[in-house]
Parts: structure tokens; sequence; C-alpha cells
């Protein structure tokens, strides 16, 4: 390493006008990367470490984004007052960033071939067959197989692992000094974040740049960082090697994080507890029609032969990477989209109930979705919001009964109940996820599907919300079916484990049994990659 | 109003993702002030509805155009307080009378004809003067059907104030009225004579009401077949769709002619035929919308808690439609006054003798010499339409919610 750090960032504050108010996001930060090191900037969303990476190629709203301080040096160059045309030289050259979201960053309407052509192209007048020669090679480096074949292909053809990984071929085209990778695994799949992250590790030093890190898993961040920076509230409360700061957290906020892992308590199978939920052999096959006559030329099969059986208080984990058909599977018991097979729910089987014949059963079973923002009608308060239910299934309630089980809810579920007129963008993400909750838990159900719950949490909320569900599975004796991709949160609540794999149950069995002695080959490479972020051999999981 | 709380705005710009992707679900994120904001309306707007408003106030252009356009409309909602032949009060024989709400015959002004008072009849006057009545008259004494019986020149007569001394020594030779004696016709006068300004306000209400009532027709109509489309899909949604095809193809204007030769084209008929084919417009948007929204979350929460679907859609999901469709009403709005200016420019619209500006385009055309009628129609037909192009903008900007005002 030089003296001379590659990119020194001093003294740095991001500041927002809207309306006529200003924000400060972040403030006044400092951090320096030398050639050739990796920095992680850790910390939850709303931190600022987003806006920090992009800052630093000015890619933020300007005017409205401004700098009332600090300076962004780069081999010596202050980027802060640099015009758009003079950082447009800069960016995908010298510094090329890869973002989170690989189904968005890529043109729809562009081969892979053009898309990385136009970089090189734009940088260093390359076209023709120099610039394809260059493609392959980049695409070689990512690891794409048979990269000649894929260079007339669209996005859509790749799976989500591949377009990131070319991605990062499209920020290594021109070689750049600097990588700012921006959550680039936060998307993926366990299995191919381990690859990923391999991958990232890999290229940063065969090439020799550096890297500038964004995240907020601390366990990738132990496995990929040479020095770490902890941001709170757009400020760095921390920053050392990653070896002192896991070794000795010194600042409470990075002490808790690294305590934020959920406890497990997981609920114990109830084996004489009465049956909730008996499903046989259920299938969800989407019709693929062709042709003028829409005739059935085949299936995509979403969910194919899955058997399930759930007594009253366990919590059934149902793990598997993306498409493995968890999800539908978790609609379909709840009728929400059609399927075959018996769904015996409390004794009575419901499956081809029509929608105003299930109404009396939805008072017993409930859901609670992913994603706080999403599942929460912006437009009605907290209380209209969770009074809907009850509305539908307490008809005869009067207001002031029903405003007092609305109260009791929201006692329930740790919120302050004198909120409940509020709307939920008033709300933090952790905050949402606990008034959905307070909506499922009013109807006093039996059962809820929790469908990935905490997965668009941070990770001090998800510990929050794993003890929140299992404090209230034991209050009420709920039964789970909960639905994740995340095995540590799994562990921590699942009485019973079913790990699925496109559509077809893979293996299954008593959680700790299994998660103590998986037999199949995938769901140990499923284990490996969740708990120590390490890479399978070829042939085991998809790219 | 300035009850802000910083946290909330700090997490839609300073939150990860919403600066990368600042388009991802943008309604759910307002970055509004938190609490809620009063209007000076003396109502409580949604923190959502509070800094759309702050955004719309913020486009001066449009906001003194909606300003400019509601006070024209108000205005001329009270034509017959402005331009009337009748005094809207007369004080006479002890007695109160309110020509401008009521017909009153001649026998209560001395007359013996019977037929209703003809208040403009220099003999009612000249008895009302001896009387002593009180009368009060609108700030134009004409009617949008009021014929100048006293105009300086032939039809059409110049704006009085345009008169010079050659048409006021014309008008003395050829047996007009004197230029002393002249009542004011402040735009000048029709080819029959009729007082322009009168007509233009009265053409305006007719212009805005026609329009008003056509968009919100329209868009109920179109609001309600978009939403069963997008909400039900399948089946539903394709026949519609292909109806709605098959039913924009039929040419509008043609069928307009065969149905006025059979109709009379009053007001309702006018806007009867115009709405079988304007409900269309806004049926692709708010499917688009419903298609969307039927698979957010919180409509799928809502299905999981056994809500009905016409509750869903009522209270779930046109709050959402509603939002791209109020960005086009004011659109929608000045589309419907140039259709129906346009057809009574042609001379299918409202029947003749309607105060219209349509048909005051087409007279400038006929009467080029003229050239206030053309001149007069082109300006309030320009001004009304950018005045609601203008709003139109700013209402879009404010329920962009991408747009930061600096």
């Amino acid at each position: 390493m030089t003296d001379e750090p590659l990119l020194s960032v001093r003294d740095l504050s991001i500041a927002f006008r809207q309306g006529g108010r200003e924000t400060l996001a972040v403030d006044r930060i400092s951090f320096d990367i030398a050639k050739g090191e990796t920095l992680a900037l850790v910390g939850e969303s709303g931190s600022g470490k987003s806006v920090t990476a992009l800052s630093i190629l000015k890619l933020l709203p300007y005017p409205a984004a401004h700098h009332p301080t600090g300076a962004i040096v780069f081999k010596g160059q202050d980027f802060v007052p640099l015009s758009e045309r003079e950082m447009r030289r800069v960016r995908g050259d010298d510094i090329t960033i890869v973002f989170q979201e690989p189904m968005t960053s890529l043109n729809p309407l562009h081969t892979i071939e053009k898309q990385i052509g136009e970089i090189l192209l734009l940088h260093r007048g390359l076209s023709g067959a120099a610039a394809r020669a260059r493609t392959i090679e980049v695409l070689t480096q990512v690891g794409i197989p048979d990269p000649q074949s894929r260079l007339k292909a669209y996005p859509h053809q790749l799976s989500g692992g591949q377009r990131q990984r070319v991605m990062i071929a499209m920020a290594l085209a021109n070689e750049p000094d600097l990588l700012i990778a921006d959550e680039p695994t936060t998307a993926l799949d366990v299995t191919v974040q381990a690859q990923i992250i391999a991958l990232l590790k890999d290229i940063k030093k065969r090439l020799g740049m550096s890297l500038l890190f964004i995240t907020h898993d601390l366990g990738v961040v132990r496995k990929i960082a040479d020095r770490v920076c902890v941001m709170k509230d757009g400020k760095i409360v921390e920053h050392g090697t990653v070896e002192r700061i896991f070794a000795a957290p010194e600042h409470p906020y990075t002490r808790a994080l690294m305590a934020a892992e959920p406890r497990p308590d997981p609920a114990a199978p109830h084996p004489d507890a009465p049956v909730v939920l008996e499903v046989d052999d259920l299938k969800i096959w989407f019709p693929i029609q062709r042709g003028l006559m829409r005739k059935v030329v085949g299936h995509i099969k979403a969910c194919d032969g899955v058997s399930v059986s759930l007594r009253q208080g366990e919590t059934l984990g149902v793990v598997g990477e993306s498409g493995s058909g968890k999800t539908t599977m978790g609609r379909a018991i709840l009728r929400l989209i059609s399927s075959e097979g018996p769904i015996v729910f409390m004794g009575k089987n419901i499956d081809g109930l029509s929608f105003k014949e299930m109404r009396p059963f939805r008072r017993d079973m409930q859901i609670v979705f992913q994603d706080p923002y999403g599942s929460l009608s912006p437009r009605l308060s907290v209380a209209d919001i969770i009074k809907e239910g009850l509305k539908v299934h307490h008809p005869d309630l009067s207001n002031s009964e029903r405003d007092q089980r609305v109260v009791q809810a929201l006692t329930d579920v740790g919120l302050d109940p004198a909120t409940r007129f509020r709307f939920p963008h008033e709300f933090s993400g952790g905050q949402r996820q606990r008034i959905a909750i307070a909506r499922a838990v009013v109807l006093e159900p039996t059962f809820i599907v929790l469908d990935e719950p905490t997965s668009a949490l941070d990770m001090v909320i998800q510990a929050q919300m794993v003890d929140l569900l299992r404090d209230l599975q034991k209050r009420h004796n709920l039964t789970y079916l909960f639905i994740s991709h995340d095995l540590r949160v799994v562990a921590a609540m699942a009485s019973w484990l079913l790990v699925m794999r496109h559509g077809k149950v893979e293996e299954a069995g008593e959680a700790a049994e299994l998660f103590r002695n998986p037999k199949s080959d995938y769901t140990r490479a499923l284990f490996a990659a969740a708990f120590n972020l390490d890479t399978a051999p070829e042939g085991v999981v998809g790219q | 109003m300035d009850a802000k709380s910083p946290g909330g705005k700090r997490i839609q710009l300073a939150g990860d993702g919403t600066i990368s992707t600042p388009e991802f679900k943008p309604d759910l994120e307002p970055a509004g002030p938190l609490g809620l904001a009063a209007l000076p309306l003396g109502f409580e707007l949604s923190p959502i509805n509070a800094r759309r408003w702050q955004n719309f106030k913020a486009n001066r252009r449009g906001y003194w155009s909606l300003w400019l356009f509601l006070v024209l409309f108000f205005l001329s909602l009270g034509a017959e307080f402005l331009a009337n032949d009748k005094p809207l009060f007369i004080h006479f024989d002890g007695k109160n009378y309110f020509p401008v709400f009521r017909t009153y015959p001649d026998t209560e002004f001395g007359d013996d004809m019977g037929t209703a008072a003809d208040y403009r009849d220099p003999h009612l006057q000249d008895f009302l003067n001896e009387h002593h009545a009180i009368e009060v008259w609108a700030p134009i004494r004409f009617s949008y059907n009021t014929i100048n019986d006293r105009p300086p020149s032939a039809f059409p007569s110049k704006p009085t104030w345009m008169l010079n001394a050659a048409d006021c020594e014309f008008a003395v030779k050829n047996g007009y009225s004197k230029c002393d004696t002249l009542e004011y016709n402040w735009l000048g006068t029709d080819d029959q004579g009729r007082d322009v300004l009168a007509r233009l306000i009265y053409g305006f209400r007719v212009s805005v009401l026609f329009g008003l009532i056509l968009t919100i027709v329209s868009s109920v109509i179109g609001v309600a077949a978009g939403a069963i489309q997008g909400y039900f899909g399948g089946w539903t949604d394709l026949l519609f769709q292909r109806f709605i095809e098959i039913w924009t193809s039929v040419p509008e204007l043609y069928l307009l002619l065969i149905i006025s030769s059979v109709l009379v084209p009053g007001f309702f008929v006018l806007l009867g035929i115009l709405l079988l084919f304007s409900w269309v417009r806004l049926v692709g948007l708010v499917r688009a919308e419903f298609l969307r929204g039927r698979n957010f979350e919180y409509i799928q929460a809502a299905r999981a808690l056994g809500v009905s679907n016409a509750v869903i859609i009522f209270r779930h999901l046109l709050p959402n439609a509603m939002v791209a469709t109020m960005t086009f009403l004011p659109f929608v709005m000045s589309s419907s006054v140039m259709t129906l200016t346009a057809l009574d420019f042609l001379g299918f619209g409202l029947p003749p003798g309607s105060p219209s500006l349509g048909e005051l385009l087409s007279q400038g055309k006929a009467n080029v010499q003229a050239p206030w009628l053309g001149l007069t129609g082109f300006c309030t037909v320009a001004l009304m339409l950018s005045l609601l192009i203008f709003i139109g903008e700013a209402v879009r900007d404010a329920f962009d919610p991408r747009k930061t005002y600096t």
C-alpha cells in the first residue's frame, strides 16, 4: 500500500433541500480507501450509507442534494466542485458501481453485448471485434459459462445471479481503480450470494483494485472486508480493521449490531395438540398456453406434491431459494390462489370453497407479508387498517368495542395505542411490520402464515420481530407457517422444517434434527451458504 | 402547518434504495411533512395531499391560473347579474319587484298589453321614470339574445368606444342612432345585433359547464369501466377491451351528423352523444392502475381478511387510480371544451341562438370586416384553454412524487 490513499473522503456532508427545508443525510464523515483495499460501510437502512456511495460518483439528484462541507479526493483530485461533464469521464472508467437490484439495473431491451460494449465505446473508443473480444474476456472473468453464446442474450434470459455477474462485468470492463458495490448481494439467494462474494474477492485480488462494499449484513463484511466503517444516522460511529471490530467492538451501536442475531428458541413440536392444518399432495400448476386456440402445452409447476401436517402451537419453517414455490404454497393454503389437492383446516376441507364460503374461515387464518411498506394501505389510518377485518368478521361490534380490540392488538405487538390515528408512512419498517401483525392477531386467529416477515427489516429489528412472534405464539397458542429464505431466523423459530426446491419438497423433518443432520446435498449447500457464506461445489446449486 | 418532523423526510431522501430507485412505489413513501396540514379552506388534508397541495402552490403559474379560472367561472355562473336585459330590482309604487327572478306582466307597469314586460322598451322606461321608480340594473343591459335596436351602424356594429367622428357622421346620415344616445356595446355587436360581451359571458358559462359535466360523467363511467376490467381481469377484461376497440373505431363526427339530423341537438342531447365516446379515454389508464394495484400486498392482505370485492375496489384500489385520473382531468376538460367549440363552429353544436364561443368564432370567420368578433372569440378560447392547460400541468407536477422544488 502506498502512503497516498486512492480515495479520501474528508468531512463530507450531504444535505437535501426540499420544499424550502434542509435535511442532513450524512454528517461530516471521513474515510480513506487505499489501493487494493476493501472497505465496508455497514449500517441499517436510513443510516446514509447508500447516499454516501452515490455521492462519490456524484449520482445524487443535484442541486436538490448538495454538500455543505467536505471533499471527495480521488487520486489527488477533488470531485465536489467538478461539473457533470467532468464527472462523466470518471464514471464507468476510474470508478464503477454495482447496484443492489440486478433485475432493474440492466436495460431489458438491450443484449448483454450491447450493454457492455457501450461502456467500452464511451471510455476507450473500442468497437467491433475489439470490443467483442474484451466483452468475452470480462464475462469469462466473472464466471459466466460459455460467454460467446451469452453475448446475444437479453437480461430476462439470465438468472438473478448471472445478471449480477453481468453487472460486475460491466463494472470491470474498463479496469477501474475503485469498484463501489452497493448491497450487491442483498437481492440474491444465499447460495448465489456466497458465489458473488467469492467472485468479488477473487477479482479484486487478481486485478488489484479497491473495493467499497456497502452492506447491512455483518456476515458478509467479515467474509470480504479489510476495514469497516459503521454508520448510524449519517455519522460514522466506529471504524477499524475487521479483526478489531469483530473482536472488540467499542461503540454501543456496533455491539448491538453484533448481538442482533435472533435468539434461537423454537416452539417444540406438540405431538398431542389438535391438527390445525393438513395438506396432502398440494399441486399448483400454472398452464402454459400457446397458439390461437390457447392450447395447454405444458405447466409451470410452482408447487408439486407438497404435503404438510401441522398441530396447534407449532411452527413450520419453509425455506428455499426464490422461485422454489414457498410463497405460492403459503398463499394457496390460505386459498388466495387456486390449487389442487385437499387442504384440511381445523378438520374441514376448505379446498374448492368459493370466496364467499371461505369468509368464515378467514377469521382463523391470517397472513403477514414480507414488505411492511407495501402491505399497509397508505391511505388508511392504522386504526382503520386494523379494524378492517373486525368489520368483516364481527359486524355486530359497536365502534367503541372495535376500538378497544384495536388498542388491545396494538398493545399486544408492542406499539403505543395512541398512535393508531396516524398513517403508515409515519412509522418505521419495524413498526409497520408490527402493525401488519396487529392486523392479523386482532381477529384472534389460530393459524398465521408468515411470508418472510423479517426479510425487509434491519438486523436489530429482525431479532426483535422474532421475539415478538414467539411471544405472541406462546400467549395465544398460535400456529405458524413461517416462510423465509433466511435460515438463521427460521432456525430461531421453527419446530418443523420443509426445504423446498423447484416446487418440490427437497427434505422435511423436525427442525433441530434437520439443521444438525441435513441429508441431501442441496440442503447441505444451502446451510453452508447461509451460515458460513461458503460456496457449494459445482452442480449442486444453480448460478 | 409547520409541524414537521425531519425524521420522516430524511427516510425518504436518505433511505437506502430510495435514491437509487426513486420510482419504486412512489405513492407508498410520501416525503411530505408529518402531521396534518390545514388548508386555508378550513378542512384538513392527509399528509400526502398536503404535500401535493404545497407542490401545486409552488407552481406559481398553475396556482394563479386556478384562481383566475375559478374567479372567471364563478363570475360567469352569475351571468344573469352581470349582463341582463331586465333590471335586477325595481321599487315602484310601494312594491318591490325582482325581474331577474320573476317575469312580471307589463300591466304592472302601466301598460295594457298583458305580455311580459320589456324593460328596455323606452315607453316603459319613461313610465317608470315618471313615477320615480328605483331601478337597479346589471352592469351590461343586454342578455345574450337581446338585440340592440338602436345601433350606430348596420350589424355587426363596432364596439362603442371605437367609434370615431366619421362613424358618427355616417350614423346620422344613414338614419342610425346618434353617437351621444348610444348604449354601450363594449365589444360591439354580432351580425344579428346582439351584444358580444353578454354573449361571451353566457357562452363561457355554457362551455365550462358543458366541459365540466362531460368530464365528470365520462370520468365516472370511464373509471368504473376501467376498475372492473382491471380488477377482474381475464375474460371480463378481454371482452371489454375488444368492445372498446370496436367502439373507438366508430367515426364520431359522422355519427354526430346523423344523430343531429334526427334529434334536435340541445345541450343534453349533445352531452349524451359526446359522452358515448368520451368515456373511453380514461379506461386504459384506470385499468392499468388496477392491474398494477390488485397485486399489491395490502390488497392481498385485505383479501386474506375476507373483505369483499366491492370494498376492496372502493376503499383500497380506487384512491390509487384516482391519482392518475386527477392528473388527467384538466386535460380531459380542456379537450371537452374544445370539442363543443369545434362543433359549434361547424354548426353542429348547440341550437341556433344559444350563446356559444364556437358560434362567435364562426361569425368572426364570416365577418372579416368586423375583427372584434374573431379576436374576442379567439382571445377567450385561447385564455380558457391556456388556463386549463396550466392548471393541468401544475396538477400533474403536484402528483409527481419525484418532482422536487428547489
